[in-house]
């Protein structure tokens, strides 16, 4: 289909996944570059997803400097200070990754990710970022709006034991099956700023909790100044004190937003190693449905609770006037 | 982040995990990171290529090494203070007995098959260990809790059989090209390349044909100084050209089926032996049999590619050539391989030229391997996802947080908004033979079947027993174990081969006998009832057994694909331990999806409605997974029956 064929090599490393997906999809992946900032636990599994799916290139964004708890999650870089003492989070994970799949090219990029130009992004099709502020989210959302090409947009945010991943796909066409006949369906996204702008009352019925409560961190962060996941206990009274301005602006009931869960979402810096795992890996199965056509993508928003075991898929949506 | 108690719970515990492949790697992976301190893990496997999209803690200079112990090194590289136990070993060894399970606090699977399934199944059962269990395929995976006397063991749910295949579909009216392969790899393959001795249908067929069939058996025996293209050519025109005019004499069969097209090897490719001398070189070359190829010998590249009849000849020709020429040390022990290179060439060229005759589109060598391997489809997202999950519910194990426990399906497609689905666990079922003391009724010919049909078909096949032993009141029947006396191996081995009503202590109609495997301390009670007659069709075992869960008719089976190339006109069930280097799912029965309340969905007022759509979406993911799976044939069908044999 696109031209090239797969490698005697390619076909007997990646035989199980083409079963899954196809010799076409497999060609898609492989020509697709896809960058990634901020890695902590949830990250380093997506990224040890789409390197061993066969991706052509991964770019790794962190300049943080190792520690302990940066690595409490993360099983590519050992927990050795002589080993990481010194480098970046993103050159240690970039020297592992290598090494999972000889085929994918595995490259750092220094610098503040919300620094870098639109030009800048045009290089990716695929823009995955985490571990940052809510205007981060929103300016890197629009940067990749304006490329002339559709760069695929996602933010992942693990606490606690609860995940959130936001896709933003632009509009995007896509063939289902349905008895047996190709039809073509088109999925229209909104950004990250217009979803998160709708206001509560017109939310879906039943709209995740932990939608909500995110708002409310994420919110909280902005306004203190604080860098993203680096709340703790002490903060909940102020948090809920944002909780209610924010629900009374929005007409919403605050007991939408439980005080539990707001306290492990405020308390949760360190990860939950097997929550990064589920939400990595939806995460990994989403993007390369994005690349290679294949799949329903989910729209918009996942969320995904170790306390109630649910992985639920929200569409937050806002209609355009 | 983990609570106090979880974390507490989760460094004094003691885990046992059976399976380092696509789940294993991901499970042991995330086990360590969440801080567990003590883990044990039972693999058989070693490592290969097809292995290293998705199990992370292998490389390619790992291949052909232990996984357990590799996937061990790995771990330690990033987590280096705590112990993991490898053992590269077969969890049915005898080692692996009730003691040895008992030292675990939980015992997690990762497993690709059912037989081993049952197996660790009845051993926590004895040991009173508790059991996570789980399974993926492609984007599908689930994960259950099994507690004795809490939830349902892992067998109180009825198990998918294996998919079978009237054998008249196989050897006269195939209508797909699973058919084709079917009759490429039991049949043919078997025939040519494997033991002389097996039964094989491949030339009966037609009924009227009885008189040439004596004949045929000598058709497919190399004659002495014959040269190897005559004979290929030979085979090949005797298999595609004389017993398609031979089917076709048949006119019964054609009334309401396209007549197939006899094909001959001179229309195909002229007589006129292809360049040996290159061919010969590159085999050289190549030096490591298991390189063989006749792909490479014929310049083809791609295994994606269709090939043309034409092409199909040629590879077919080769290939049997190469075996003759390259392997014949081989030939008469070999069984099909899904990753001998040569005989995936020569059962994909075999089918596509059956194919071509019935007029079933081709297929490439890749889906022909797939289809002929039972190779099921497995991707790293998944296994991660399900590997998180079993995490989960362990961590709630060890806290004995009964009610919280969950069973999960990871689902491809949302379901109420959920692509990640919890739901309660059940009860277990009183009436399961396994965790209940539940007597089990054998209807079967006590003066006609003999001990041995009994052990094969009943115990092995259908009980899933390992090492079994078989009481009659106080006299032993039958027994295996390694401390037997020569005398009592004689004795029992003379049993075998006895009708059952002529045993030293003889089983009637009203016996009632005594099965027991002593590893994994099951027992059973089994009422004989005599009866004379069975339908071949509907009971080709020659016996009936009730009082335990009857297995689906369709869908997906518990076995490795590795042993059933010489299987006969009988359904040939397995009770060898092969583990493949996937995982599989058991498809979530459709009846379950119903009777199972779904946890807390307080919310939806379609629940039901919505309920039954994903019953339904369980059903096509099964009927699509079926497209993929083992094949087994009933002898004796007629073509009205094997409609109903077929799953769509």
């Amino acid at each position: 289909m696109d031209g090239e064929e797969l490698t005697e090599q390619e076909t007997a490393l990646y035989d199980r996944q083409i079963r899954v997906w196809g010799a076409d999809a497999q060609r898609r992946l492989s020509k697709s570059h896809i960058l990634v900032s901020g890695l902590k636990g949830t990250v380093v599994e997506f990224c040890k997803n789409i390197v061993l799916a066969g991706v052509g290139s991964v770019t790794l964004n962190d300049d943080r400097l190792v520690t302990e708890e940066l690595l409490s999650a993360n099983f590519l870089v050992p927990p050795d200070e002589t080993v990481y003492s010194g480098k970046s989070l993103a050159e240690l994970c970039c020297d592992s990754l290598t090494d999972f799949n000889p085929m994918v090219r595995v490259s750092v990029e220094k610098g503040e990710v919300s620094k870098f130009s639109a030009d800048f992004f045009d290089k990716f099709d695929v823009v995955v970022i985490s571990s940052c502020s809510l205007s981060t989210k929103q300016s890197i959302n629009e940067k990749c709006r304006k490329s002339l090409k559709r760069i695929a947009f996602y933010t992942v945010d693990c606490r606690d034991s609860c995940g959130e991943i936001f896709v933003d796909l632009q509009n995007y066409i896509y063939t289902k099956k349905k008895n047996d006949e190709a039809v073509e369906c088109l999925l229209e996204y909104s950004s990250f700023e217009e979803a998160v702008s709708v206001p509560w009352r017109s939310l879906p019925r039943r709209v995740s909790k932990l939608y909500l409560a995110m708002r409310v961190i994420e919110k909280f962060e902005e306004l203190e100044g604080r860098i993203p996941g680096e709340t703790s206990a002490a903060d909940l009274p102020k948090v809920q004190k944002l909780r209610k301005e924010l629900c009374e602006a929005q007409l919403l009931d605050e007991s939408q937003i439980p005080d539990s869960l707001l306290e492990r979402l405020s308390e949760g810096r360190r990860e939950f190693p097997p929550v990064c795992a589920v939400i990595g890996g939806i995460l990994g199965q989403e993007v390369i449905k994005a690349i290679s056509g294949k799949g329903d993508p989910l729209k918009n928003f996942f969320f995904f609770d170790a306390m109630d075991g649910k992985g639920i898929i929200e569409d937050i949506f806002r209609q355009k006037s | 982040m983990a609570s106090e108690q979880q974390l507490s719970a989760i460094k004094g515990a003691k885990v046992l995990m059976v399976g380092a492949g696509g789940i294993g790697c991901e499970l042991l992976k995330t086990l360590a990171l969440s801080g567990f301190k003590d883990v044990h893990i039972i693999d058989m496997d070693t490592i290969e290529v097809s292995n290293l999209n998705r199990q992370f803690l292998f490389r390619q200079s790992h291949v052909g090494q232990s996984k357990a112990k590799v996937a061990r090194d790995a771990v330690l590289k990033f987590r280096p203070n705590i112990s993991i136990t490898p053992y590269h070993a077969n969890v049915k060894d005898p080692e692996f007995n009730v003691d040895f399970f008992k030292q675990f606090n939980v015992v997690l699977n990762g497993l690709d098959n059912l037989d081993a399934r049952r197996h660790v199944n009845r051993l926590c059962l004895a040991a009173g260990v508790p059991l996570v269990e789980s399974g993926t395929t492609g984007f599908l995976g689930q994960v259950t809790v099994h507690i004795k006397g809490r939830t349902e063991c892992y067998e109180c749910q009825p198990k998918p059989a294996p998919k079978t295949y009237p054998v008249c579909t196989i050897t006269s009216t195939p209508s797909k090209f699973v058919h084709c392969i079917v009759w490429a790899k039991d049949l043919l393959f078997a025939k040519l390349f494997g033991d002389k001795n097996q039964d094989n249908d491949l030339n009966v067929r037609a009924s009227d044909a009885s008189s040439s069939s004596q004949q045929s058996e000598d058709v497919f025996e190399r004659k002495n100084e014959e040269d190897i293209e005559h004979y290929g050519r030979r085979i090949f025109d005797h298999v595609f050209g004389y017993n398609i005019e031979l089917a076709l004499s048949n006119e019964d069969t054609w009334k309401n089926r396209n007549r197939p097209r006899p094909i001959y090897s001179k229309d195909v490719i002229p007589v006129e032996p292809v360049s040996q001398n290159g061919n010969q070189a590159k085999n050289l070359v190549a030096g490591n049999p298991s390189s063989i190829s006749a792909m490479a010998s014929l310049g083809l590249k791609n295994p994606q590619d269709l090939w043309s009849l034409k092409e199909n000849s040629a590879i077919f020709l080769e290939a049997l050539k190469l075996f003759f020429s390259k392997r014949e040390k081989e030939i008469g022990n070999l069984t099909f391989d899904k990753d001998d290179q040569l005989a995936v060439e020569f059962v994909t060229a075999a089918a596509n030229i059956r194919a071509s005759s019935f007029g079933i589109p081709l297929h490439s060598l890749f889906e022909a391997k797939g289809i002929a391997g039972n190779i099921v489809h497995a991707v790293a997202t998944t296994n991660a996802i399900i590997a998180g999950l079993i995490v989960i519910e362990a961590i709630k194990v060890l806290q004995n947080d009964i009610k919280n426990y969950r069973m999960t399906y990871c689902l491809e497609h949302p379901s109420r908004k959920m692509l990640l689905m919890p739901v309660e666990p059940f009860e277990p079922n009183k009436s399961c033979y396994v965790c209940s003391e539940t007597p089990l009724t054998l209807e079967i010919n006590t003066h006609g079947s003999k001990l041995k049909d009994l052990v094969d078909k009943i115990v092995k096949a259908k009980l899933g027993m390992n090492l079994p032993l078989i009481m009659h009141g106080s006299s032993l029947l039958y027994e295996v174990g390694d401390d037997l006396e020569e005398d009592e191996v004689a004795n029992y081995a003379a049993n075998l081969e006895k009708v059952l009503s002529e045993l030293p202590s003889p089983v009637i109609g009203g016996t009632i006998l005594t099965v027991e495997d002593l590893q994994q301390e099951l027992k059973c009670s089994i009422n004989v009832k005599h009866r004379e007659e069975f339908d071949e069709e509907k009971e080709p075992d020659g016996m009936v057994l009730s009082g335990w869960t009857q297995p689906l008719a369709v869908e997906k089976n518990g076995k490795g694909s590795t042993d059933n190339g010489a299987s006969t006109s009988r359904v040939s069930e397995t009770t060898s331990l092969v583990m493949e280097d996937d995982d599989e799912l058991q498809i979530i029965p459709a009846q379950i999806a119903k009777k199972r309340k779904l946890s807390d969905i307080s919310s939806a007022a379609s629940s039901d409605a919505s309920s039954f759509r994903n019953e339904a979406k369980f059903k096509r993911k099964a009927e699509e997974a079926d497209n993929n799976n083992d094949v087994v044939m009933l002898d004796g069908g007629s073509s009205e029956n094997s409609k109903k044999k077929r799953e769509q």
